[in-house]
């Protein structure tokens, strides 16, 4: 029997131990989507009107650079949310997403939740503090990339 | 009176007998012995002093199969002079050895547990080891993982060797820092791998090799996962000269990474890594 959205996302780590009638309401903005390897699920400068919740499979975030195609920033898979440009204002995508392999994923309406999150603060307040820990681990991610933190000292 | 200790300083003659190419700058050899006797027993963890003439000497972790006897195996990422002429030796040259020294990873303490390897870039280099430590004995152990990080793909240690240890029932995931399109694996730091392994951490330890920053972010991570700090050991790198604990060179509070290390218990360390400029 095929799961509804509210049953999936009780599974998913980004809503684990959010209070059901929370994530009930927010399920309301919720379908399942899936993507075929090389797709792309959102591309730099579109209409950011969605964000993922990944269930299945692994997701590359990309820049395109115009002198050297496309670079692979990070990649996020499985227990991971993904797209945080529905948020704020111009609501546009700043990076490519791609299914680097089969993935499943569940998909929310931004317009619907950012409704759903101004007419139950505390709900947007418990949202907003699990989407400030991706912000920040994303955040700490890059940084540890951009220290280069497997170099070795000359011998 | 106790005897001098003149052997553990006194490098042995042996022959390159075989020289791999790893990556642009790393290369793994295999060492003979001249007289053709079997190499010194040794332990995964542990290291030796190689001696190019001419170049200099360097402390270089063992990264081959402690079963073997016939050869010792190291692999060496040219970053230094001596460490380049390494690389360049051809089979049939010499290079002067003396060990093995220092500590072991704990892995026949901790059978029946579950094992998380974290290696960063050369770090892979002395956990390979433990890996054919485990691969020989598979059976003794829960589940198994390795986590490795390197800057890009092109300098991703052992690749053809993962597919083995995939085989042998090890979860081997890869994360690189920046990649191109075409690239299966993950983009990202290596403590990003650590919240999605499966591991009952209840049961786990687990061995870290890398630069020191990027040991204390593992280190962090795997705490974070609930991995008791006295079950996480770390392989130390210091100017490790004499290898025998005389010269100081390679003091780190207490310890002496070439005596009492490389491998020590994170627990043991932690004080004296807060400490900047140690």
């Amino acid at each position: 029997m095929q799961k509804d959205i509210d049953a999936l996302l009780a599974e998913h780590q980004f809503f684990k131990e959010m209070g059901d009638a929370y994530r009930t309401l927010i399920a309301g903005c919720g379908k399942n989507v899936s993507f075929d390897t090389g797709q792309l699920l959102a591309k730099t400068d579109d209409p950011a009107n969605e964000f993922f919740a990944i269930r299945h499979g692994r997701v590359s975030i990309e820049l395109h650079s115009p002198e050297r195609g496309p670079l692979i920033l990070q990649t996020v898979e499985a227990g991971d949310i993904l797209g945080w440009s529905w948020l704020f204002p111009p609501y546009r995508w700043t990076f490519d997403l791609r299914a680097i392999e089969q993935v499943r994923a569940i998909s929310f309406d931004g317009e619907c939740l950012r409704g759903k999150c101004e007419r139950d603060p505390a709900m947007g307040y418990d949202f907003m503090k699990r989407f400030a820990q991706v912000f920040m681990k994303r955040l700490q991610a890059a940084r540890l990339q951009l220290l280069d933190l497997y170099g070795s000292a000359p011998h | 009176m106790e005897a001098p200790l003149i052997e553990p300083m006194l490098t042995a003659p042996f022959r390159v007998r075989k020289n791999r190419k790893e990556t642009a700058d790393t290369r793994t050899l295999e060492l003979a012995s001249t007289n053709g006797e079997d190499v010194k027993a040794w332990r995964p963890g542990q290291f030796m002093m190689l001696y190019v003439f001419g170049a200099g000497e360097i402390p270089i972790s063992i990264s081959g199969d402690p079963a073997r006897r016939d050869n010792i195996t190291h692999t060496v990422r040219a970053v230094g002079d001596v460490s380049r002429a390494i690389c360049q030796a051809k089979p049939g040259s010499a290079i002067g050895v003396r060990g093995p020294f220092g500590s072991a990873w704990p892995i026949d303490q901790f059978e029946e547990h579950e094992v998380v390897l974290v290696a960063g870039g050369i770090g892979l280099a002395p956990l390979r080891p433990v890996l054919y430590r485990i691969m020989a004995n598979r059976g003794r152990y829960g589940r198994v993982c390795l986590l490795v990080g390197a800057r890009t793909p092109d300098i991703l240690l052992y690749r053809s060797e993962m597919y083995r240890w995939r085989k042998r029932d090890i979860d081997v995931r890869v994360t690189v820092d920046a990649a191109a399109p075409g690239w299966q694996d993950s983009v990202g730091p290596v403590t990003a791998l650590i919240p999605r392994i499966e591991l009952d951490s209840s049961r786990a330890v687990a061995f870290v090799v890398g630069p020191e920053i990027m040991m204390h972010f593992v280190v962090q991570a795997l705490v974070q996962r609930g991995v008791p700090p006295d079950r996480l050991f770390v392989s130390m790198e210091r100017n490790m000269k004499c290898a025998v604990g005389f010269c100081g060179h390679c003091q780190l509070g207490p310890a002496f990474i070439c005596k009492d290390g490389p491998v020590l218990s994170y627990s043991q360390l932690e004080p004296w890594l807060a400490i900047r400029n140690v």
